[in-house]
């Protein structure tokens, strides 16, 4: 049945009013535009008023539009047919490829029982040390990567994304530049990943309506994905764009603004994403990386701050490498007892070194004369720094604990580092052993 | 009596708004008729003849003139035998029976009964008919796991109640009947306080084992609220020996994220010195639920050799579930709580994060358009916040024993800020305040309870002259660290750099804790009392070094032999080894002049 009203009674950011009887919430309704048609959404009703959110934008709409409902929420297709595609942030093809609507499924759909979830236990390599060694990715996990506008995020997803064992690529983008869009996909294409790949792009010229789509449409899929057995790994990018969208439709609907004018139910929005992060039991996995950018660099600015509570730890991307102290893994503890003995002991004690010599260092900034233990820090954090920090480093595990012994040796004595002893007696390089470091000489 | 309806005249997220024509009572529950489902809701707020409903579920697919059925009823949950080692969502559906029924997802609008209503139990009664009991006096005791489980005379009688007819000690299912009672006792005049009409004050009242109670109305069936005093050992030695808690009491962990929140909970949750552990997951990840949740049933609790899961209840309602039934969440688990300390027994609640409840009132008081206080917040969040926490307490029951509900809640404040409406509105009310530290978490430091800012207000493990002690050591240590970072090293005397260095020492070797080590992991109450007298003692040696350079050598081999130390059995003969060598160490640098 389609049901046609005519009487717009209000138009006001990308929202129009308008009196309707039987409408449902969260409906889906047609609205024509000069030259076009656009989908919309019930976001309130109240009585017989009804407030659509409309898709491409209310610019060209005339009072007398029609409105079509639809009868049925927003709904994406899901099949195989659309790996290796591309398309905007609702779904609509925008390489040259065919329009798929078989079987439609519903996005948004309820939270994952937790009695059906199961710890997660797979590590995914990624051949940075400080991933891996540092803040170990675990499949099913979800994890943001804080950063400020300008650095290389996007390449560092990519990367991540090739270099990770997983059967499907989701991208969701909202708010990317074209150019950034065109990098995802050439680096995919190039790397012959596009083929299980799946691209949902909203770019910064879209409508910013659509950008509140993107996510949902992309885990959707990414869902019927894992339910089938796939190994998804979700990359959403840019959070902080889909939160400022939320944002300009809650201080359209007149709600009143909760912290630096995001609505109140900010968080709520954003774990309604993010907790779309699984493992199935007797099924796939969704991963989640996001990035998030911090406007101002400022980590208490309400979308990183918010993000943070409801993420599984989150990694700080600043000057070009991931950053060790706030960079944080939460599930790491749950694979990083069967990687080797030797690891939890230098993911700890290295950075608790480092730290010590941060202090050394704005010390030396300050013109403080530097004691031999100063010494032996500073050069500790040099080589860190440079060997281990560096983003252009790419070696497996083994191989980035074993160069962390080293490191330690060519530093410290033993008990320097804080180490048990035990450890030490089974890891810590026999040639140096027992010498003094030499900053002590 | 036929069913109360109502007409939809409005939606806006998950408040529904409805239009009604008979009376409808405040926090009501109400059901939203949506083809076969019904969605479950709650009246918050009545304006002339409409009702607004906050709605415990997704509200697609809702229209305006649809059916709305109210029931009469209060939220309320169900209270019996078979409560222990189940997983609730925060309307108390057990979760794994939903997973059955429904499979992966979380269905809207089913609704499955808490306790299961096949399962019998053996019964065997307390009390012979002619006895007079009150709300909440014992009947009899069926077992429940390790526990004896005192079913109880319903928590709504009103005076005193005459038994009638007690059942006979045998196995019955929660709803059958296991006593009768008449009103009245000595005392005379009885009613039920529920609103039974007048009419039938003279019945009788037939008795099963299951009760059920508004989660909102806290259960008062006690002699006397006591002070609490007694510690509640955690075996986090920062806590008991630094920012105990005692049982009854109240604490908070207000902290960034990554700070530990979390995982100080979970901790918690195993080692705790108590009977009962009732878990609120609230608006948090639902992954932290899913560890508890797979591996309590694996892990054995020392006191009793049974595994964690039998003395345990998860009440979860996770970020991304409704966000309505986030604020019943905490209500649903303080209620268990209460029922569990009606039996005489030691309970726990750990609330995480109270923050994720406060977001919650604030979106729906967003959505009723009401006048906002500080930071969108209600006004009324400092009282509500209040009002919780106040539901903790030790009290002497009827029968001269003793039951205990303790809350901790974690606080998850913007920003990291404690500035904000939530963590002073939490730090009002409770007893003990453990601040989680970003500096500490970043520094790895775990647990980064910041041992300067926090406090409590109850009784240590440890003499207070030791602790007093420990104390002037961290904040010297603090002072000393803070001036070297403007004077540097060369600018501080040889004696503040050992002040600074013993506190550094005593940070690294009690403080701070490997919770994911076997032994270090958790220490008893006499290993710390043990150990903790003895770190005192060389914090109190006067200590010579030739230079700073030794200094530092000194402590950070004597640390890194405690941490040994740390990380063996106290049984073990290495114990009393590395006792005696750090006797020694201590003994070659202590200044006897």
């Amino acid at each position: 049945m389609r049901r046609i009203y005519r009487r717009i009674e209000q138009i006001a950011g990308n929202v129009i009013t308008l009196r309707a009887e039987h409408v449902s919430y969260r409906e889906l309704a047609e609205v024509f535009v000069r030259g076009g048609q656009s989908l919309a959404q019930v976001i309130r009703l109240e009585g017989d008023r009804v407030a659509l959110q409309v898709f491409s934008g209310t610019r060209g709409i005339t009072t007398d539009a029609e409105a079509v409902f639809l009868g049925h929420p927003m709904q994406t297709s899901f099949s195989p047919a659309l790996l290796g595609r591309v398309f905007t942030g609702i779904g609509v093809p925008r390489d040259k490829g065919p329009v798929i609507t078989e079987n439609p499924i519903p996005i948004g759909g309820p939270s994952v029982n937790p009695a059906k979830r199961i710890i997660p236990y797979r590590m995914i390599r990624t051949g940075i040390p400080m991933i891996d060694v540092f803040n170990t990715l675990v499949e099913s996990q979800k994890l943001p990567i804080f950063s400020v506008a300008g650095e290389p995020y996007n390449p560092l997803l990519a990367r991540i994304a090739l270099q990770a064992e997983v059967d499907i690529i989701i991208l969701g983008g909202m708010g990317l530049k074209y150019d950034d869009y065109l990098f995802f996909r050439d680096t995919l294409e190039e790397q012959g990943a596009l083929s299980r790949s799946i691209l949902f792009i909203h770019t910064a010229a879209d409508p910013t309506v659509e950008c509140l789509m993107t996510p949902d449409i992309a885990l959707a899929v990414a869902e019927q994905f894992a339910l089938q057995g796939k190994r998804v790994l979700v990359l959403l990018t840019d959070m902080t764009n889909f939160a400022d969208a939320l944002k300009e439709i809650a201080i359209t609907m007149e709600q009143v603004p909760s912290n630096r004018g995001y609505p109140g139910d900010l968080y709520s929005q954003l774990a309604a994403r993010y907790e779309k992060a699984v493992d199935f039991d007797d099924a796939g996995s969704i991963t989640i990386l996001a990035a998030t950018t911090m406007p101002g660099d400022d980590v208490t600015h309400p979308v990183p701050d918010n993000t943070g509570y409801i993420t599984e730890g989150q990694f700080y991307l600043r000057n070009g490498h991931i950053e060790p102290f706030g960079s944080l893994s939460r599930l790491k503890q749950l694979v990083n007892k069967d990687t080797r003995k030797d690891h939890r002991t230098i993911m700890n004690s290295m950075i608790q070194l480092y730290a010590a010599y941060k202090e050394s260092q704005e010390k030396r900034a300050m013109g403080f004369r530097m004691s031999a233990w100063d010494q032996s820090l500073l050069k500790y954090g040099a080589r860190f720094e440079k060997e281990m920090m560096d983003l252009n480093v790419n070696i497996p595990l083994e191989k980035a604990l074993d160069l962390g012994w080293a490191i330690m040796a060519g530093c410290f004595e033993p008990a320097e580092t804080g180490i048990p002893t035990q450890m030490i007696d089974e890891f810590w390089p026999v040639k140096a052993r027992g010498l003094p470091a030499e900053g002590l000489v | 009596m036929t069913t109360k309806r109502g007409t939809i005249s409005g939606i806006n997220g998950n408040l529904m708004t409805v239009e009604f024509e008979d009376a409808v009572i405040q926090n009501e529950v109400a059901y939203a008729v949506l083809g076969d489902t019904r969605l479950k809701a709650e009246v918050i707020r009545v304006r002339g003849r409409r009702a607004d409903l906050q709605v415990f579920e997704d509200t697609t697919g809702l229209q305006v003139g649809g059916t709305v059925e109210f029931t009469g009823q209060l939220l309320s949950v169900e209270l019996a035998p078979g409560l222990l080692g189940q997983i609730f969502d925060g309307l108390q559906n057990p979760l794994p029976k939903l997973a059955e029924q429904c499979g992966f997802f979380l269905k809207r609008g089913t609704y499955l009964p808490a306790i299961p209503r096949d399962r019998a139990w053996a019964y065997t009664p307390a009390v012979k008919p002619g006895a007079i009991v009150r709300a909440g006096d014992t009947l009899g005791t069926v077992p429940e796991g390790i526990f004896t489980h005192r079913i109880m005379a319903p928590f709504t009688l009103a005076g005193s109640w005459t038994l009638e007819y007690a059942a006979p000690a045998g196995n019955y299912t929660v709803e059958q009947e296991i006593a009768r009672l008449r009103p009245g006792g000595y005392a005379g005049q009885a009613r039920l306080r529920s609103n039974s009409p007048r009419g039938r004050e003279q019945e009788t009242l037939s008795v099963s084992m299951l009760q059920t109670w508004p989660v909102k109305i806290p259960i008062r069936c006690y002699a006397e609220r006591l002070k609490p005093g007694e510690p509640l050992i955690t075996k986090i030695r920062i806590l008991d020996t630094f920012f105990p808690v005692a049982r009854g009491g109240t604490y908070c962990i207000p902290g960034p994220f990554g700070a530990g929140k979390t995982v100080l909970q979970q901790l918690t949750s195993r080692h705790a010195d108590v009977d009962i552990v009732i878990i609120a997951a609230c608006g948090e990840r639902a992954g932290e639920v899913v560890e508890t949740l797979r591996e309590f049933p694996h892990l054995t609790d020392p006191r009793t050799g049974r595994t964690l899961m039998e003395r345990t209840i998860i009440v979860c309602n996770t970020s991304s579930m409704p966000v309505a039934a986030r604020e019943a969440s905490v209500y649903t688990g303080v209620t268990l709580a209460e029922y569990y300390r009606q039996m005489g027994l030691n309970v726990l609640l750990l609330a995480d994060s109270t923050s994720r409840w406060a977001q919650a009132l604030r979106e729906m008081s967003g959505r009723l358009e009401e006048i906002p206080g500080e930071e969108a917040f209600p006004a009324y969040l400092e009282s509500v916040i209040a009002s919780f926490y106040e539901r903790g307490g030790i009290v002497r029951l009827n029968d001269k024993t003793f039951g205990s509900v303790t809350i901790g809640g974690t606080v998850s404040p913007a920003g990291g800020n404690f500035e904000e409406p939530v963590t002073q509105a939490t730090l009002k009310v409770v007893g003990a305040f453990h601040g989680l530290s970003r500096d500490r978490a970043n520094a790895r430091r775990f647990p980064s309870i910041h041992p300067l800012e926090s406090w409590s207000k109850y009784r240590s493990i440890v003499p207070r002259t030791e602790l007093d002690l420990a104390r002037r050591v961290l904040r010297a240590g603090n002072e000393v660290d803070q001036m070297m970072k403007v004077l540097g090293e060369e600018g501080t005397s040889l004696a503040d750099f050992v002040i600074y260095l013993k506190a550094e020492y005593l940070d690294a070797v009690y403080l701070q804790q490997d919770a994911y080590h076997p032994v270090d992991g958790a220490t008893s109450a006499e290993r710390q009392k043990y150990v903790f007298h003895y770190l005192v003692g060389i914090l109190g040696t006067p200590m010579k070094f030739a230079d700073k350079a030794v200094a530092r050598k000194f402590f950070q081999t004597l640390t890194q032999i405690t941490k040994d130390w740390n990380e063996t059995p106290q049984e073990a003969p290495a114990f009393s080894e590395i006792e005696a060598r750090l006797k020694q160490m201590v003994a070659e640098v202590t200044d006897d002049a």
